[in-house]
């Protein structure tokens, strides 16, 4: 009777996660073994090929820098969110309202249209550069576009909400009551912050690392409007042999083989926690 | 001065509001005192201001002598114990007692020695290693006091420590708090509401109300000498008699017209001449409640009623007998058992007697103050 009614309620989003994100991505595993027909066909029949093509060095380096620019991201997106989650909790209700919507606005303009205006914004002709060379900041030939500079600074822009909800989240149920403890017992103000405050909304900080750098990990139109060469992603890679080179097999291992990086972890993780 | 911890003209104000307005007190060193009042009367912010975590808009705080109005809490030795407890609930209860020797760099073993010895102080040993939400209310804030404790503070603030526990609980952890200030020795300052918790704990009380202390004693002075309206009705009950003064009987006491009751005799607590206006209180346990007439003697004031309002205690009772144009409450104790004795009831005819002594002329009487009593007279 509960085994029953235990599978009734979690029916739904079964149901949901295996249309939705299971199917797809066996298909996508699928494909990765299947031989390429050039033109963006698929042949039939199975074959390594693909897989092969992965055992090649440029990865490796592709991988490094896909995951330090993932990493960059996530680590600035957090300290930039923990003050203004922070300053969100403390305010009046009328304030954290107001505050809530200048976060979410920006949702409202379309992804793409805002990277374009990062691009406009960085634009070597810019007003913003031509400024920034005028005070000696900016060296003649250098640029603001189309460097891993950009790419972290358009990508933190990006993710920034993704940063600063879940820890609003997190520290609006904190006892602020717990700092002034933290402070009449000696410590000073960044003491009780490190020692009381980041542990009682580890829970939001958590939420926010997964939602920020998971999908940075997979993040390419970025890199693609405003990182150069040496700022691509595995992203980019994938979309290149998927729309420049039409080799469908090559992209899905590609992607398996980014889906596996990130879910190996969480089975790792979830094995020390049984054992 | 010479106290311990002394402030100095202190002035508060929350923009419009003025929390704590102009008070001047001196606490010495050892002394287990008080602040009573009612919610908003700026007890806590006075207490906030002892620690540091809200500054005086004016005047000074001073601890041994020395200014600490502008010191960070955290450069202060002075702990609280806080009303919610405010545990660190990630930490165990080792660890929360040993945060403050952490964070003072102590060594291990002297960290180690001087947790063991707070947690058998608060008996929690066996609890040690529990985090805060397994523990019981009163299992919390003796974790909190062993936290605050363990840093050797010169004074302890408690801001309402036993608010949130049930009557029982309350009164035990009263009686456990006061062999811990026996033990440790040092001075504390204690916040409460409850006049009960304030009068069994402290060695002084300082009554607030309104940003103001009001008037500052030992508990029985203040309970038997309030030199206001406030003070008599907040702390306890009592009636409130007014009258005119009509003749002295001597240096002592005087003759006191009251309108609608007749004449009484009253104690000169404070000098007063004849056609003086003069404000009484008179505590109901001062009140003896008799069926019979009782006999005349000089100086016992004698007057007969009919009881209009009974509330039974347990052990006591309380009356309020209609006496002409006054209602008078009365308390009578219950030595004997209840079906031994044959109490007065609803509309029975009583006669009430109290000694001069027993009521006290206030030096201020406020009429909104009789709000205060259990059961103020509904005109």
């Amino acid at each position: 009777m509960n085994r029953r009614r235990e599978w009734l309620n979690t029916a739904p989003s079964f149901l949901w996660l295996t249309v939705f994100v299971v199917l797809p991505v066996l298909v996508i595993f699928a494909i990765a073994f299947r031989p390429t027909l050039g033109g963006g066909g698929i042949g039939d029949g199975w074959s390594l090929d693909a897989i092969r093509s992965l055992w090649d060095f440029s990865y490796l380096e592709l991988l490094s820098r896909t995951v330090w620019i993932s990493a960059a991201v996530t680590g600035l997106c957090l300290l930039v969110s923990l003050p203004v989650a922070y300053a969100m909790a403390r305010m009046t209700p009328v304030w954290r309202a107001r505050v809530v919507l200048l976060v979410i606005v920006p949702f409202w303009t379309n992804f793409v249209i805002r990277v374009f205006a990062w691009q406009q914004i960085l634009h070597a002709e810019g007003w913003l550069a031509d400024r920034l060379r005028d005070l000696g900041i900016l060296g003649e030939n250098d640029r603001l576009l189309g460097n891993a500079f950009a790419v972290i600074l358009v990508s933190v822009y990006t993710y920034l909400p993704f940063g600063i909800l879940p820890l609003f989240a997190a520290a609006e149920k904190f006892d602020f009551g717990l700092l002034d403890a933290a402070r009449d017992l000696g410590a000073g103000a960044l003491r009780s912050i490190t020692t009381v405050f980041l542990p009682g909304i580890r829970q939001g900080l958590m939420t926010a690392m997964i939602v920020i750098f998971i999908p940075m990990l997979g993040s390419y139109i970025v890199p693609d409007m405003v990182g150069g060469t040496d700022s691509q992603m595995i992203g980019n890679k994938i979309a290149q042999r998927n729309f420049g080179d039409r080799n469908l097999p090559q992209a899905a291992a590609l992607s398996a083989a980014l889906t596996l990086l990130v879910i190996a972890p969480m089975f790792l993780k979830r094995k020390k926690n049984e054992a | 001065m010479t106290g311990h911890l002394i402030f100095e003209n202190v002035t508060r104000r929350f923009g419009s509001f003025t929390a704590v307005s102009d008070v001047t007190l001196e606490i010495q060193k050892g002394e287990c005192f008080s602040l009573l009042g009612p919610s908003g009367c700026g007890k806590t912010t006075l207490l906030r201001m002892a620690a540091g975590f809200e500054k005086p808009d004016s005047g000074r705080i001073l601890l041994n002598g020395k200014d600490i109005t502008a010191l960070p809490p955290d450069k202060r030795p002075v702990n609280t114990v806080f009303q919610n407890y405010a545990l660190f609930p990630h930490l165990t209860v080792r660890q929360n007692i040993a945060f403050g020797p952490k964070i003072a760099k102590w060594s291990k073993a002297e960290t180690g020695r001087e947790v063991d010895r707070m947690l058998n102080l608060v008996d929690l040993t066996a609890h040690a290693d529990k985090k805060p939400a397994q523990l019981s209310g009163g299992q919390k804030q003796r974790v909190a006091i062993a936290r605050a404790l363990v840093n050797k503070p010169e004074v302890l603030l408690l801001d309402e420590p036993l608010a949130a526990l049930d009557l029982k609980l309350r009164q035990r952890l009263l009686v456990e708090l006061d062999a811990i200030h026996d033990e440790v020795g040092i001075t504390f300052i204690y916040v409460t509401h409850d006049q009960g918790e304030a009068m069994s704990f402290s060695d002084r009380i300082a009554v607030m109300n309104k940003g103001k202390i009001v008037q500052t004693g030992p508990p029985a002075e203040i309970y038997e000498t309030p030199r206001s309206s406030f003070v008599a009705a907040f702390i306890g009950d009592t009636n409130f008699i007014d009258g005119k003064i009509i003749e002295g009987t001597g240096q002592a006491f005087s003759r006191c017209e009251v309108e609608g009751l007749g004449i009484i005799s009253v104690d000169n607590d404070q000098p007063v001449k004849t056609g003086d206006k003069v404000y009484l209180s008179l505590r109901p346990e001062k009140i003896l409640l008799s069926s019979l007439k009782p006999s005349a003697a000089p100086l016992e004031n004698i007057i007969s009623g009919k009881v209009e309002d009974v509330i039974y205690f347990g052990s006591h009772t309380r009356y309020w007998v209609r006496c002409g144009d006054w209602r008078i409450c009365a308390e009578v104790q219950h030595r004997n058992f209840l079906l031994d004795e044959k109490p007065p009831t609803w509309n029975d005819e009583v006669w009430l007697r109290w000694h001069a002594n027993d009521a006290f002329l206030l030096d201020q009487y406020r009429e909104e103050d009789e709000a205060l009593l259990t059961l103020p007279e509904t005109p």
